[in-house]
């Protein structure tokens, strides 16, 4: 077994309500579905957050969608108008959540190498000539 | 009816600020039966309620008239039927800027806007505590009589019974207050299939529809984790689409030749956005659970959406509450290698200490380093002394406005008075801000349904 991050194996959203945040995790392949709803444990998520979320984590399961709800509260220093954060609607809170490492195979950790990263000399004008590209 | 035919409505705005062609580009890039535009959010209500505030014919999405006088003659002509929630905090004034827009635009005599109000509960809301009505947050379980004398503006999530009505007498632009973002695309289904509000998976699957289509781009394409670097022409990103038939099932696309992608993967991520308990997402026409949403990608930017299950609506309708709770600021400063984050760092220490000796409280004193950990915060560990700039990002929250103020005027000195390699300060002394804080709260429907309105104007 080895780890890779939670950002090769799943892509997020997330949303506000309140002080609250909600990350929706979406698995790539359905196959490691049953991996993350092992791995991404409300304690687990709780843990990784730290101090970044004062209340309480609640988790949801989709399986039709192949995706787990979480909701954080007390995440957002109060609310998107009263907090002071940069990212005070928590657009971007979910990111944070891909940094979190997952327990897998080997063989699934060579499958998802490089998976929901930019490929190496991409450029926004477009591919490098020179670059193999990846699918 | 013709069983076979499909409803098209087409999302044009996600919020207001949103791109200001999609609309143009949604009416005349292919067929489409309904355009929807939703502009309000949490936040747009208490900025709406600041310049009603400020001026009395303001308080709406001042955006949506100069659209509509663009848009309108092609509207009438090809019988799209625009609903809209820009009348935010001041329908009447939005409808009336509307029609006067559509005289403009030579639609005088030919086309009628419907007018929905009731939704604003700021002129009844003694009336409603009188009569027990509490107002508990529904986060905290306070009563609203604790800060009743700073509620700026109260309105309820209202949904589709009046848009369905200004629909039904020929109204081919309706203006709502706070209409549910979702009520905005199941309205016009109701209307033009005549579904039975008893007709739980239905409207279930209406609102299913106009959760994917309320955000814009957001599920075709525009902010997409999934491969977002293969994502082809966003810069003519085609908004979606839903292609309704008569039995709920729909299809969610985008105009032929527009930018973006229509996939699972981004339709996916949109019905996750902003969810709760996706068993319960509750409207005030049904209760949708989105376990029950499957999707099959039918390729070409074609999504279908199928066996949606709806249960029965709640007694209550969520009333959306703000109020003045202070004020806050946040000043930035940028410093640059070497040892970048140790100048920001030492930088903050030195404003705290000032604003210690001047007396000055706050609620909360935040610093964040942007370029760093403003959004993964310790998640990101020290910074490296190789980190080529950074900025501080300071920000106060207070009661006490000339606290606040004093503040603003605590970040230009640092310049010449603190750690060396500073810059990124031609914006000038920060803004002072009023915190308008929300106050989610539930109402009774019969408490606010008794009092919605509609009306069609000629314009």
């Amino acid at each position: 077994m080895t780890r890779v991050q939670l950002v090769h194996l799943a892509h997020t959203r997330s949303g506000d309500k309140g002080d609250t945040e909600n990350i929706g995790v979406i698995v790539y392949e359905e196959d490691h579905y049953e991996l993350l709803r092992e791995q991404l444990t409300v304690v687990a998520v709780k843990a990784h957050f730290g101090s970044m979320v004062s209340g309480d984590v609640e988790r949801y399961e989709l399986p039709n969608l192949g995706a787990l709800n979480f909701l954080l509260h007390g995440a957002l220093g109060g609310g998107g108008t009263t907090s002071l954060m940069n990212d005070a609607q928590g657009k971007v809170f979910s990111t944070a959540l891909l940094r979190m490492e997952i327990e897998v195979s080997e063989d699934v950790a060579a499958a998802v190498a490089g998976k929901g990263r930019v490929p190496e000399r991409w450029t926004p004008g477009g591919a490098d000539p020179e670059s193999e590209g990846r699918a | 009816m013709n069983d076979e035919r499909v409803v098209r409505v087409a999302g044009g705005q996600g919020f207001w600020g949103d791109d200001l062609e999609a609309p143009v580009r949604q009416v005349e890039g292919g067929p489409i039966d309904y355009l929807m535009l939703d502009y309000l959010a949490e936040v747009t209500m208490s900025i709406m309620q600041k310049q009603r505030a400020r001026d009395p014919e303001a308080g709406f999405a001042r955006d949506f008239v100069p659209l509509m006088e663009r848009i309108f003659p092609t509207c009438i002509d090809a019988g799209v039927r625009v609903v809209t929630n820009a009348g935010g905090v001041n329908p009447e004034g939005c409808a009336a800027a509307l029609v006067e827009a559509g005289r403009r635009a030579g639609v005088g005599g030919r086309a009628k806007v419907g007018l929905v109000t009731g939704d604003d509960l700021m002129g009844r809301l003694d009336e409603l505590l009188e009569r027990g009505h509490a107002l508990a947050n529904m986060e905290t379980g306070e009563p609203l009589a604790t800060i009743r004398d700073r509620v700026q503006s109260a309105n309820a999530y209202i949904g589709a019974v009046p848009i369905v009505e200004a629909l039904d007498k020929g109204a081919d632009v309706v203006v709502t207050g706070r209409s549910t973002d979702t009520a905005l695309t199941y309205g016009p289904l109701i209307h033009e299939f005549g579904w039975s509000y008893d007709d739980h998976d239905r409207i279930a699957a209406g609102v299913v529809a106009g959760h994917i289509n309320e955000c814009g781009a957001q599920c075709t394409g525009g902010n997409c984790l999934i491969d977002w670097w293969e994502i082809p022409d966003m810069a003519v990103v085609g908004f979606p689409i839903v292609e309704v038939s008569p039995d709920g099932t729909f299809v969610v696309t985008k105009h032929d030749g527009s930018g973006g992608r229509v996939s699972r993967a981004s339709v996916a991520e949109q019905i996750v956005y902003e969810m709760g308990d996706p068993t319960t997402y509750i409207t005030p026409d049904v209760i949708a659970d989105f376990t029950t949403i499957h999707l099959d990608d039918q390729g070409g930017n074609r999504v279908r959406v199928h066996g949606v299950k709806g249960s029965a609506r709640t007694d209550f309708l969520k009333v959306s509450i703000a109020y003045a709770s202070g004020w806050k600021a946040t000043g930035t400063l940028t410093y640059v290698w070497p040892d970048a984050a140790a100048k920001a760092r030492a930088a903050d220490r030195i404003l705290r200490e000032r604003l210690d000796r001047l007396g000055l409280s706050f609620d909360e004193i935040r610093t964040e380093l942007v370029g760093w950990d403003s959004t993964h915060g310790p998640l990101v560990g020290e910074p490296p002394a190789d980190l080529p700039e950074v900025q501080l990002r300071v920000g106060v929250r207070s009661d006490d406005r000339a606290a606040v103020e004093r503040f603003t005027r605590e970040i230009a000195p640092l310049i010449l008075t603190g750690p060396p390699s500073v810059t990124g300060f031609a914006g000038g002394r920060p803004r002072v801000q009023e915190i308008m804080a929300y106050w989610p709260a539930l109402i009774r429907r019969e408490a606010v349904e008794a009092h919605l309105q509609v009306e069609v104007r000629d314009v």
